[in-house]
């Protein structure tokens, strides 16, 4: 009898190892699954849309190596020459029907097919730094954000609490409110905010960031636009843009130093940094998500040909974690039609 | 000269244990890396190549199996213990070949790249579709569960053998050399 007991507390024992590997013992840590719920309590449940970035756009185009960058990164897609590129324009925030405003974060994904069947795929921002630096400042933040059941606003004193607690946030706040916004997708630069690691053919690797910067020229924000009064007015201006002619980015590598923090995503690397432009984005076509493949890729910024690195930033293994959730919900949900249709690309 | 009847061959015994660490090794990284914020990049990398590497593995010891002499049961079992053990070997069997299938086929659904390390990464065995994605998705959990629970009722009786009705069971999958009584 002592001897069943003993087997039956070793199997516990095992059962319960794993619980706690998932865990399923420490209901308060922060997960991929408790990331997502946060998401769809702000945003709201839309069925087939992304958790974030969930307005969006698809296009499609290639990128021209220069080869300026083989020596900095013995990845494929440095090497002379063009690689094909799938895209994706978007709008931060979950609801997928909401209006375009200049001051909502602009992202744009990339998957760049490099010839073996590797992928670089990449999500940038148009903000200059990123307002958080862990996952759990990113969390907290949605929390505050959280609109209050009876004003339907997020609460005041929630945010002024949460700031308090993150100098970094306040820190990063006073950059992003300095800097310029452009008046449209065409024009904007897109950085990859978290640093990454280039490594080349013998091995050595360097801390980068890198931008997508405009061949379009800039025009502010402030400038009021003809459609503005439309609340898909960004989006219908890129597909106009598209239309006319293929839409240009420099990829400028921004190369660290040392002491330069890999690890914070808030704070700017110093003005000077050697700054190396290896090639060109061309993107000649844009398609509504009903029919682009970029609607069901997962622009999740750790997948990496071999070449490029993830850095110590501890908001990269987040944000695969939280995208990949992400993903996996959407898969399996109907897909509701997108706020921009296929008529709307074909005007 | 019995020894070789009553234990499983050096080569089986090698396997089971090689494929004992490794399995249970991914089912705590699988159930780890789903929860995780910080280590999840860390884990599915491990996870991916782990997962082919137990697929290689099944396939040459489910033929080493078949050009093995097994030892007989032990006396102690019943008829229907020996098919209820009969049976969840074949499970085990089919579980550890079909659940990196279905991995490496829901990676191909959602077009992941399969990477394996470095550049070496593996090709799509299926056309790119997110709902067949999402059905394999929840497969591959539901089949992990599987796998765990058929893996604790394996354990689990063993040792109900090994300690109570002590037949010795054990010793015939021991990783030492076992000589006959």
């Amino acid at each position: 009898m002592i001897r069943l007991g003993g087997i039956g507390i070793i199997l516990l024992c095992v059962a319960g190892t794993f619980f706690y590997l998932g865990g399923w013992l420490t209901p308060h840590e922060l997960t991929p699954a408790r990331f997502a719920d946060e998401f769809e309590q702000v945003g709201g449940i839309h069925s087939g849309f992304r958790l974030n970035h969930a307005k969006g756009l698809g296009v499609s185009g290639f990128f021209e190596s220069n080869g300026q960058g083989a020596r900095l990164s013995k990845a494929d897609v440095f090497r002379m020459g063009r690689v094909p590129v799938i895209g994706r324009f978007s709008l931060s925030g979950g609801n997928p029907y909401q209006a375009d405003a200049p001051d909502t974060v602009r992202g744009l994904g990339l998957q760049f097919r490099l010839p073996d069947g590797e992928e670089w795929r990449t999500a940038m921002v148009n903000l200059p730094v990123f307002p958080f630096n862990n996952p759990q400042g990113f969390f907290d933040n949605l929390v505050a954000s959280q609109p209050d059941p009876e004003t339907h606003k997020p609460d005041p004193e929630k945010m002024a609490a949460f700031l308090a607690n993150h100098p970094e946030t306040v820190q990063a706040g006073k950059i992003l409110k300095g800097f310029a916004k452009s008046s449209g997708f065409d024009n904007s630069t897109f950085n990859s905010l978290n640093a990454f690691r280039f490594v080349d053919a013998s091995g050595a690797s360097i801390p980068v960031r890198w931008s997508m910067v405009p061949a379009q020229q800039f025009e502010s924000a402030s400038a009021p636009g003809p459609a503005q009064g439309d609340k898909n007015y960004l989006f219908y201006a890129l597909i106009a843009s598209i239309s006319q002619h293929p839409l240009q980015w420099h990829l400028i590598v921004t190369l660290g130093q040392t002491g330069d923090r890999t690890d914070d995503a808030s704070i700017p690397w110093p003005e000077g940094r050697e700054r190396v432009d290896v090639g060109t984005l061309t993107l000649d076509s844009a398609e509504s998500e009903a029919t682009s493949p970029a609607r069901d890729i997962n622009f999740d910024p750790l997948i990496l040909p071999d070449g490029i690195a993830a850095s110590d930033d501890p908001l990269l293994s987040a944000r695969s974690a939280v995208y990949s959730q992400s993903f996996t919900r959407r898969a399996g949900e109907k897909k509701e039609p997108s706020a921009i249709s296929p008529s709307d690309v074909r005007k | 000269m019995d020894s070789g009847r009553r234990q499983f061959t050096a080569s089986m015994r090698f396997l089971h244990w090689l494929m004992a660490a490794l399995v249970l090794a991914m089912l705590g990284i699988g159930i780890a890396m789903v929860a995780s914020i910080s280590d999840y990049h860390r884990l599915v990398s491990l996870h991916r190549p782990l997962g082919i590497l137990i697929l290689i593995l099944v396939v040459i010891r489910f033929v080493n199996r078949r050009f093995s002499t097994l030892p007989p049961f032990p006396p102690t079992m019943s008829s229907q213990e020996r098919y209820v053990a009969s049976a969840s070997e074949l499970l085990l069997y089919t579980l550890l070949f079909v659940q990196p299938l279905v991995g490496w086929g829901m990676l191909s659904a959602a077009r992941y790249p399969i990477v394996m390390f470095g550049s070496v990464h593996l090709p799509p065995i299926l056309p790119h579709n997110v709902m067949l994605y999402a059905m394999l998705r929840t497969t591959h959990t539901v089949l992990a569960y599987l796998l765990f629970l058929t893996f604790l009722a394996h354990f689990g009786a063993v040792l109900f053998h090994t300690l109570i009705v002590r037949d010795g069971t054990f010793s015939r999958m021991a990783p030492w050399r076992v000589r006959a009584r």
